[in-house]
């Protein structure tokens, strides 16, 4: 239930972390790296304070299976990272996905290849959409705009994972974990009993042993499993998300997610005051892509152009939801450079005037 | 109402003590507001600086290549703020360390406040960052004075409490020069 | 006069009674049996949530009756942590290879060691990859040879054999580490002593105990059963000694390891 509260003035790294102890995270496990360190920071006084365990790992690789083993008993937990970081996780979150585990994986992401830099980033769209480490595997993935976003959507996604027994990714960037907004900080904390789950770890008192595995060598067992999780990864199309600002009565469609999206609106206002016909869709699920909702505008003819902060990855989902009438082009604001709204008006009304 | 200001200057000078103060009057206004700072790498040496966007509508960007109004503390700042901004804005600089020789008038409004000078009078070159946010809040009339005097404690906590009234003194120390420099507000 | 019947043997109530998939000769069944022995005389096989690793140690949960959690190559330590801290009322053990352990998991089993996690790492050593056909382990003897050491590993190019139980005695979260072997009936019942010491530090809550099981490979040895297990006792055991390498009350910044027997 919504309660009004007083407005706190929060990074978007500190709104996560509220976020986590609100959806009554009761273990957290992470690694230091830029520019995410603020969650790690906050959590390991607020959620130690109020009972919670934290443990900062030796590396992202143990951090990320600490996470599987406390998700393994049923509890609400969580490890966040940035980029190269995440890589390293990458490796735990394929065995829980396969395990069908229930971890929230947050990424503040940063530029790359590599050690890439600290700047803003949107580049793991692909690692976060697609899986990210081996096998055919999917996390449901949000992609927050605003402080209020962060934390509302770090909520989300724990009662999501518990929804399906998924990994979730709250995927964000650098501007986002670094600005500051004011949020409406709504929910108290409230834990979840684990006990009652009929899948999670305590010991086999009264009952018989639990098994919680990604290994199926028997005959036919692997593709049962397989099946069995790609029907998941279709139930979960239902949970698809996303803002429509100004789509009515647009001819082109800006389709931007996260940072690039509030920046991208920024840029529409200022077009729309010249009286140019451009509005934006903004997907705030990137993992089940909104692509009925494209495909829809699409056949009311609208054409489309794409805007991310990485080299064009989500522009492939775009093109497949809208192929049928349409197509996107692409405008790509590389990671190093920090977008702003203004670099924006001239190639959208390139696209406009084509 | 819609307005936006990138604050920059040495690290030190209190660019993000101003930026977080302005950011936390105006949520304490019922406005919408952002903060984005420059962090890291780039924050060590050099040129700090963070854009803080403020509406009574949501807000798009947080991030303004050409900002409405700028508060430059220090000269590099100038160097690398004064031709972003927008047409007919309005930049604050602090005309105790720029060369006056760079500052442009005819495109935009420039508003030269001695802020070291006037900071030393109340005793501390610290508070020349508050003269300056005085001058800004002055000279654009975005947030009350007596709003943002009172955002100091939340900011401040409990430990810097004792500072407080001297911060006080610089918002209304730069709040009376631009006053004293023109009859009403430039925006 | 015909006595009544008198049972005086049964296998442990925490142990599934079905044939296992180790070859023959392998010593996994026997330290199966053993943790088996330890969780049933504990009474505490209810409890338990056992980390299961990778390789042929892996099916330790078709074994045992108890909650039981696959962890990747090398993390069982790490996930063994994210269990613990989740369920502190839970008896937490992980089941590891050498190769799991030693190689791949060094820095996860160091670390947990070394936060005196209050649990009981199970390490069998049988200083080879099992399961993917016996290469070069961070356990291997110099001078031995394997399908990557083919002319047997030298310690120029492919380094020394890790004394995991020396290592992890050295570290000052570590209350107990001990190291043990399966080969003869004086060994076995030596082995079960030390490997419930291991547990009930757990129960009494003492932190991070470690017990190393030295095992036979007969298959990727290329020997019989009856030459592997003589070859634990005369080869073995001479490059990684026997002996409780640490035991006391607590682990702590303060503490120092000391070697007993």
């Amino acid at each position: 239930m919504k309660t009004e509260k007083a407005s706190l003035l929060v990074k978007g790294n500190e709104a996560i972390a509220l976020g986590a102890m609100a959806a009554g995270c009761e273990c957290y496990f992470a690694y230091p790296i830029t520019p995410q360190s603020e969650i790690p920071e906050m959590l390991s006084r607020i959620l130690v304070e109020a009972g919670g365990e934290f443990v900062q790992a030796e590396s992202e690789i143990a951090a990320a299976n600490m996470l599987l083993g406390a998700t393994a008993c049923g509890k609400r937990a969580m490890t966040s990272s940035s980029s190269p970081g995440i890589s390293l996780k990458q490796e735990a979150i394929s065995y829980m996905a396969g395990s069908q585990l229930p971890a929230v994986i947050v990424n503040v992401c940063r530029g790359g290849p590599g050690l890439g830099s600290i700047d803003p980033s949107q580049g793991d769209y692909y690692q976060s959409t697609r899986g990210g480490g081996h096998g055919d595997y999917r996390t449901l993935t949000l992609a927050p705009a605003s402080c209020q976003e962060a934390y509302d959507q770090t909520i989300q996604a724990f009662d999501l994972a518990f929804r399906y027994r998924n990994p979730v990714v709250v995927l964000g960037d650098a501007i986002l974990g670094q600005m500051k907004e004011p949020i409406q900080a709504w929910k108290e904390r409230a834990i979840q009993d684990s006990r009652g789950l009929s899948w999670s770890l305590s010991g086999a008192r009264g009952r018989k042993p639990r098994l919680l595995k990604s290994l199926y060598l028997s005959d036919g067992a692997l593709a049962g499993h397989n099946r069995l999780l790609q029907e998941k990864y279709q139930a979960m199309r239902v949970e698809c998300d996303w803002e429509a600002y100004k789509t009515d009565d647009a001819e082109l469609i800006i389709v931007a997610f996260g940072s690039m999206g509030r920046i991208s609106k920024s840029a529409v206002r200022q077009l729309r005051e010249r009286g140019l016909p451009v509005g934006l869709f903004r997907p705030i699920t990137l993992f089940p892509f909104p692509d009925e909702p494209l495909a829809k505008l699409a056949e009311e003819g609208k054409r489309f152009l794409t805007i991310e902060n990485n080299a064009g990855q989500m522009v492939d989902d775009v093109r497949l939801a809208v192929r049928r009438q349409s197509d996107s082009e692409l405008y790509s604001v590389l990671p190093g450079i920090l977008a702003n709204p203004t670099d924006l008006l001239e190639p959208i009304q390139r696209v406009l005037h084509t | 109402m819609y307005q936006d200001v990138i604050i920059a200057g040495f690290g030190g000078q209190g660019v993000m003590l101003i930026g977080n103060v302005v950011a936390f009057a105006a949520m304490e206004q019922k406005l919408r507001v952002t903060f984005m700072p420059v962090y890291g790498v780039e924050m060590r040496g050099g040129t700090a600086n963070c854009t803080v966007v403020i509406s009574d509508e949501e807000i798009g960007s947080p991030i303004i290549f050409s900002p409405q109004t700028s508060i430059l503390m220090n000269q590099p700042s100038v160097e690398k703020f004064q031709s972003r901004l927008e047409d007919g804005g309005v930049q604050l600089v602090n005309a105790s360390i720029v060369d006056a020789d760079l500052l442009e008038q005819d495109r935009i409004r420039t508003i030269s406040v001695p802020a070291n000078e006037l900071a030393d009078e109340l005793g501390s070159v610290k508070m020349a960052n508050m003269v300056m946010l005085g001058a800004w809040l002055q000279a654009t009339g975005c947030l009350p004075l007596k709003a943002v005097q009172a955002a100091l404690g939340q900011v401040f906590g409990e430990h810097n409490a004792r500072l407080i009234p001297l911060n006080q003194k610089g918002l209304e120390r730069g709040a009376a020069f631009v006053a004293s420099q023109a009859e009403r507000p430039v925006l | 006069m015909l006595q009544e019947e008198q049972q005086v043997f049964s296998p442990p109530e925490a142990l599934v009674d079905t044939p296992t998939h180790f070859c023959p000769g392998c010593h996994h069944g026997i330290v199966h049996r053993l943790v088996a022995e330890v969780l049933d005389r504990l009474r505490v096989a209810q409890d338990t949530i056992c980390v299961a690793s990778v390789g042929c140690s892996v099916f330790i949960y078709n074994y045992l009756h108890v909650d039981a959690v696959e962890a990747p190559h090398g993390r069982a330590a790490a996930v063994a942590t994210g269990v613990r801290r989740a369920r502190p009322e839970s008896i937490v053990f992980t089941y590891q290879g050498d190769g799991d352990l030693a190689a791949i998991g060094l820095a996860e089993i160091l670390y947990t060691a070394n936060r005196g996690e209050n649990m009981t790492v199970v390490f069998v050593n049988n200083t080879v990859y099992g399961m993917t056909g016996g290469q070069l382990a961070p356990t291997t003897m110099v001078g031995q040879k394997t399908t990557t050491s083919q002319q047997g590993r030298r310690f120029e190019t492919d380094g020394a054999p890790l004394r995991m139980a020396e290592i992890i005695a050295g570290l000052p979260g570590t209350v107990y580490s001990a190291r043990v072997a399966v080969d003869t009936v004086q060994h076995i019942k030596k082995a079960r002593k030390v490997l419930l010491k291991g547990f009930t530090n757990q129960v009494e809550n003492r932190g991070f105990s470690f017990v190393e099981f030295l095992s036979a490979c007969p298959t990727n040895w290329r020997l019989s059963p009856l030459e592997a297990n003589e070859r634990v006792g005369k080869e073995l055991i001479r490059a990684f000694p026997l002996g409780i390498f640490k035991d006391q009350e607590s682990g702590g910044p303060d503490t120092e390891s000391r070697r007993s027997e």
